[in-house]
């Protein structure tokens, strides 16, 4: 079994991207485009009519919605790894992994506003989106979508294939019991597995230093004799490079890693959520990771405004195509409420 | 009838071996099929679920887990999402506190929330029952609690040649299937048992279709509605009362989710009287899902008050004549029945 002290990668390190080529880079870009318009459509139609007032039952897309926005370079950096028929468990906050995995948008946006052409059609909502056809799923309860990873990627290696499977949920996850016994079995018995912290500081109102006693997840993959790593900004080329051997790693039979990700939250922990408790609240957005990496690939010569402006243009098409494709499918009969309990 | 296949014959053996047949001519039959659990390798299962399947199918199949009930119903929840059909156990009932996410939220509902898109073809096994002193944490039958919530299969054979058929559907079945074993009915060399936990078991396929009870004994006078091990201490029962006249009908539910509710409503309409007989505990429970599945239909049916005998809503104690006291044993099964009738 390989042990590896973790270690942490920081802006003060050589940029990581400056070994990847040009087009990859555009196409971390690129994914996170479309992550962030599509949390921006989201976010649009779920507020377009919960007046007056704000009621969370209300409108199109009604519910709790937990929004993506500042943690696409998690999505897009480890997603760029994998193919479709790698495996991703994702927590309560699933839309950019989802988009960066290719779950088809329309089924996925369908769900979201609880139609029939839904993933689920209409009984999952947007914390419970499956898609077989890139064997995509989530779970609402925090770290309990970890243990689901190890099945799959058991039987991917039941079956000798080299598919992994990828299990992602936030910082407050690595408290839980699932998180630990999820690593341990993992380890035990070196199951194709990559776990991924996305450390967005807060869960929901509590600041991670109040709620996790080591300063980075990635040292509690030594207690399991894994390789960990933190990667300490919210970097997608440096996600990117930090979840290539861990992939690879898990490719080849060698067994799991942890990969933590000090990302950011953007918006509010779900919709409504006024975080008079969240003192960056008002400069929160200096960090926006999507300006900040276009500066930087402006700077290298990967991008220029036409490329931008495609970006985005390819990216509005494809989600406005995909929340029309919602509005017009039907509501579910109410006369089917109880089906799909059984096979 | 119960047997849909024609057996090459019978032999006779405990539950316990023949639900190990059961799994063990599923697995030769189907690559897919693997069994997990603590102590289920080289123990062979604490209570013989698993006895000899180690030395047949090796540690890649029948596999040990550590104690991390969360972590490895999980992964069988994942396995049977990409196709496979893990059997999983759970050492005891009691012990589903520490799991029940992973049964609850994500077993029992991935199919629901995935619009019928996602099956999740796993069998979870796991022992129930009191009897033998184990107290509060080691011997209760929850299986009113896993049938309360939606979207898993509950079975609960009560002898060998059910345990056996059960098994073979649980198996097949492409939705979660939770199978209940009473420790008193596996035919354990190590703990008191009925003398039915061993009897005539058919050879070769054998399939008991989910979702039907059985009338183990046909009677006139008076239905015992029950499962697992009180059905044994029923039929003891009625074969004390057929001595004064009283004719006793025992209807073992084998399956609670789904319940075969008209095998129950035919047999009322016959008896005009009903005992219900439940190891699990009195209120919000099976023995409640019976009557109130009489008085929805057609409380006229009734000639008398319908009995429960359950356990009165307390923990199950530890000294031998405090938990025969709350366990539904022969006595009080005999006076409920006298009270109907």
């Amino acid at each position: 079994m390989t042990t590896q002290a973790p270690s942490s990668s920081s802006s003060g390190a050589a940029s990581p991207g400056q070994s990847m080529e040009p087009q990859a880079r555009l196409d971390l870009y690129r994914t996170m485009v479309l992550c962030r318009t599509y949390e921006e459509a989201i976010l649009r139609e779920y507020h377009a009519d919960k007046g007056p007032g704000f009621d969370i039952g209300k409108g199109l897309i009604p519910g709790e919605m937990h929004l993506s926005a500042g943690q696409e370079p998690v999505a897009a950096g480890v997603c760029a790894h994998l193919t479709a028929d790698d495996a991703i468990t994702a927590a309560h906050r699933p839309h950019h992994l989802a988009i960066a995995h290719g779950v088809d948008l329309r089924a996925m946006t369908a769900e979201i506003f609880g139609r029939v052409d839904g993933l689920g059609k209409g009984r999952g909502g947007h914390m419970h989106l499956f898609d077989p056809a890139t064997h995509f799923s989530c779970s609402g309860i925090v770290a309990e979508g970890f243990p689901a990873a190890l099945g799959q990627a058991f039987a991917f290696r039941r079956r000798k294939t080299d598919r992994v499977a990828v299990a992602v949920a936030g910082e407050g996850a690595a408290n839980a019991g699932a998180f630990h016994e999820a690593l341990n079995l993992a380890a035990l018995w070196a199951l194709p597995v990559v776990f991924v912290v996305e450390d967005n500081d807060w869960g929901i109102s509590v600041p991670r230093d109040l709620s996790t006693a080591v300063d980075s997840n990635a040292v509690r993959a030594t207690a399991y004799g894994i390789p960990g790593e933190r990667v300490e900004d919210n970097d997608v080329d440096a996600v990117h490079e930090a979840a290539r051997p861990m992939v690879a790693r898990a490719r080849a039979g060698e067994g799991p890693s942890l990969l933590e990700v000090h990302t950011l939250r953007l918006w509010g922990h779900f919709e409504g959520d006024a975080q008079g408790y969240r003192p960056d609240r008002e400069k929160v957005h200096e960090d926006d990771p999507i300006p900040i990496y276009e500066k930087r690939l402006r700077d290298a010569g990967v991008l220029d405004d036409e490329l931008v402006q495609q970006a985005a243009a390819d990216a509005t098409t494809k989600v406005e195509d995909a929340i029309e494709f919602a509005k017009a499918s039907a509501v579910p009969d109410p006369s089917t409420a109880t089906d799909y309990v059984f096979a | 009838m119960t047997i849909t296949e024609t057996p090459q014959g019978t032999r006779r053996l405990t539950t316990s071996k023949a639900m190990v047949e059961a799994i063990d001519q599923e697995m030769a039959r189907d690559e897919s099929v693997f069994y997990m659990g603590e102590d289920v390798g080289a123990y062979g299962g604490i209570f013989s679920s698993t006895t000899g399947l180690l030395d047949k199918y090796g540690p890649g199949r029948i596999i040990d887990t550590p104690i991390s009930e969360t972590g490895f119903i999980g992964l069988g929840i994942g396995a049977a999402v990409e196709g496979m059909r893990p059997i999983v156990e759970l050492m005891f009932a009691d012990f589903m506190g520490v799991c029940l996410d992973q049964i609850y939220n994500h077993m029992a509902k991935i199919h629901f929330e995935s619009g019928g898109n996602v099956t999740v073809p796993m069998v979870l096994t796991t022992a129930v029952g009191g009897g033998y002193s184990d107290g509060a944490q080691h011997s209760q039958c929850l299986w009113g609690t896993f049938a309360h919530l939606p979207g898993m299969k509950v079975v609960v054979p009560s002898n060998p040649a059910d345990a056996k058929g059960l098994m073979t559907s649980a198996i097949r079945d492409d939705n979660p299937v939770v199978y209940l074993f009473h420790k008193g009915v596996m035919g354990l060399p190590w703990m008191a048992k009925n003398r039915r936990s061993t009897d005539e078991v058919p050879e070769g396929e054998h399939v008991v279709p989910i979702g039907e009870a059985k009338v183990v004994r046909p009677g006139s006078d008076v239905t015992v509605v029950t499962l697992s091990l009180s059905v044994h201490h029923s039929l003891d029962v009625a074969d004390k009362l057929a001595e004064d006249g009283v004719d006793t009908e025992v209807i073992d539910l084998r399956s609670l989710v789904p319940l075969d509710r008209d095998t129950v409503l035919e047999s009322v309409r016959k008896t005009g009287r009903l005992v219900v007989v439940d190891e699990d505990y009195l209120s919000y429970g099976v023995s409640g899902e019976i009557v109130a599945t009489v008085a929805e239909t057609d409380p006229g049916m009734l000639r008398a008050p319908a009995q429960r005998v359950a356990v009165p809503d307390v923990p199950i104690p530890y000294a031998h004549d405090l938990e025969y006291t709350v366990l539904p044993r022969q006595d009080r099964i005999e006076r409920a029945i006298r009270a109907v009738l």
